[in-house]
């Protein structure tokens, strides 16, 4: 692998305008790189190298006549939940092994519109249900980053593992992810790159592979905070096709990283202090206050104080739309069918055959909250619930612009380590999940090394609509922080 | 609240999945250990809290009431499990 992968979006763009590069050649080394690293890695699902390398040709082509959009000839890499048309788009589920949409779904189509370049599909826990990529109908996604001295393979978190290891291997300038409950900004955590998720309905739902539609964002893994904010820019938009996408215009968040966060209120919630918390992620949030102390923003202690409900109302919430949303994949118009003794049957095998364990314990919660003579009990109580974390959210900004938390309440765990404990394993998205069901923007950025050598992220949440706010610190914590960590190649 | 094996028979049915009779128990456990866990909403006083619907509140777009797609026979049969002559061929379900 030459250099040229380990460059930036921003660097590589650069070259590719000014031809120190062709995007043909940067499509071979990142297809080439990706296929490399995929036996050791898993990180991929999908390859079409004669999309890419055609794809990359018109890059060229436009280039060479002066035109081009905000990502010419940028490979890119796309979590297995967007529909990418004629390509296998499974969700990682058997259920769905060998679709191929005839359709685009409306986030990449605007990646393409602005040239980027298809390198590969991404692996992520089935239908985005987990929190380390250990649920993928192609088994688990493997970290590029390992603790020092150890050989032990490490969880890339989850659901989006695939796109962060992507990203974090230099394996190619930035890739697609979704966030319900964490699954963009837990993985980015893990794996020391920068991943965002835009205020609800930012960007377009349509063409993703829906899990909880009232909580699902899709949003990009980068490598730097204005990497994450070209991707986001071109990501963002109205789209008539969603009806809960945001009529607003889109600010230049590219314009926002780098400006002054001099006076900037950022609030500290007491309650994401939680109890077993290592040290060390405590240590790294202190840093970050010092940080932010030392480039002229005030902090202020705050209180959310209904944090603790989030998980809870969260996993009625999510198992109750994901039931819904999951009801269509009954093996008639599309995905894979058993045949059963009569239509029922037929019903029961398919999806009992083509579900996981993860997926079916959660579409079988949802469908028992939802069902007759509970739903007041637990999906109404949880979305009143829902209503109290929003104001939470609404009064703290009432006081401060934005607020600062560590991204997971740990480094990258062992694989299996918490496989056989459904709690323990939702425990990993404490701190994400409040940004998901208040809808506010939010981001992890790397933030240093634990004492093993790990990457661990720092969270910034700011109000809804004002990502501008949220890329300003972020990028005040990079620059800061001065991450230039590379996992150790062994792959 | 807690389910018993026979809730999650019927749950199952409920939500079409065929659960083999030796996953029940494992299911009862599991599903259990989640529902006491978030039994803990009962804490929070909800009184005359409206349910959330939408983080930022915009009137819903409207578009004019036309035929803006269509036509696309092929490509909605294109990943049928089965289909015959521009059908989808599906089991019996009426005798």
């Amino acid at each position: 692998m030459s250099d040229l992968l380990k460059l930036s979006l921003d660097e590589v763009s650069t070259k590719l305008k000014a031809r120190e590069v062709s995007a043909t050649e940067l499509a071979q080394e990142a297809f080439a790189a990706c296929r490399a690293a995929q036996p050791k890695l898993n990180a991929f699902t999908a390859f079409d190298e004669a999309r890419s390398m055609a794809m990359a040709r018109a890059a060229d082509d436009r280039i060479a006549k002066g035109e081009g959009g905000l990502l010419e000839g940028v490979p890119l890499a796309i979590k297995d939940l967007f529909a990418v048309e004629g390509i296998d788009t499974s969700a990682s589920s058997n259920i769905l092994k060998g679709f191929k949409p005839t359709y685009e779904s409306t986030v990449t189509s605007k990646l393409w519109s602005e040239g980027a370049v298809f390198v590969a599909k991404t692996s992520m826990d089935e239908f985005a249900m987990g929190s380390s990529n250990e649920t993928a109908n192609t088994g688990p996604v493997v970290n590029p980053w390992r603790a020092k001295d150890s050989n032990e393979s490490l969880t890339p978190g989850g659901s989006s593992g695939g796109s962060a290891t992507a990203v974090a291997a230099d394996l190619c300038f930035g890739a697609t992810g979704t966030d319900t409950g964490g699954s963009i900004r837990q993985p980015a955590a893990f794996t020391g790159t920068v991943g965002v998720k835009g205020t609800y309905g930012r960007t377009s739902r349509w063409g993703v592979v829906a899990f909880a539609s009232s909580l699902d964002h899709p949003g990009p893994f980068a490598k730097t905070v204005k990497d994450s904010a070209i991707l986001l820019q071109a990501m963002s938009g109205h789209d008539p096709k969603d009806s809960t996408s945001l009529p607003n215009a889109v600010p230049d968040f590219v314009a926002a990283c780098g400006g002054s966060v001099k006076g900037l209120k950022i609030g500290v919630p007491r309650e994401y202090r939680v109890d077993g918390m290592p040290e060390e992620i405590d240590r790294a949030w202190q840093q970050g206050i010092d940080w932010l102390k030392a480039a002229g923003c005030e902090i202020v202690d705050i209180s959310l104080p209904h944090t603790k409900y989030a998980l809870p109302a969260y996993y009625i919430v999510a198992p109750a739309e994901a039931s819904s949303n999951l009801a269509r994949y009954d093996g008639m118009r599309y995905g894979n069918r058993v045949e059963g003794s009569d239509l029922n049957d037929t019903y029961e095998k398919t999806r009992g055959a083509g579900f996981g364990h993860e997926v079916q314990r959660r579409i079988m919660i949802g469908t028992y909250v939802l069902s007759a003579g509970y739903y007041d009990a637990y999906y109404l109580r949880a979305q009143k619930v829902r209503t109290r974390i929003l104001q939470d959210f609404h009064d703290a900004f009432g006081k401060v612009d934005a607020i600062l938390t560590p991204s997971a309440p740990s480094a990258a765990f062992a694989l299996g380590a918490k496989s056989d404990d459904p709690i323990a394993m939702y425990l990993n998205d404490v701190f994400t999940v409040t940004a998901n069901l208040a809808g506010v923007p939010a981001m992890s950025v790397p933030a240093g090394l634990d004492k093993s050598g790990l990457p661990l992220g720092l969270q910034v949440i700011t109000r809804a609509l004002d990502e501008e706010t949220m890329f300003k610190v972020g990028a005040a914590l990079e620059d800061s922080a001065g991450f230039t960590h590379k996992p150790e190649k062994w792959w | 609240m807690s389910v018993t094996a026979d809730d999650v028979r019927r749950i199952a049915r409920l939500a079409r999945l065929a659960e083999p009779e030796d996953r029940v128990e494992a299911l009862v456990g599991e599903l259990n250990g989640i529902l006491n866990w978030i039994e803990q909403l009962n804490e929070v006083d909800v009184d005359g809290v409206q349910a959330m619907t939408t983080p930022v509140a915009f009137p819903l777009p409207m578009r004019k009431d036309e035929i803006t797609d269509g036509g696309i026979r092929d490509q909605v049969l294109a990943n049928a499990p089965r289909s015959d002559e521009g059908f989808f061929v599906v089991p019996k379900s009426v005798e």
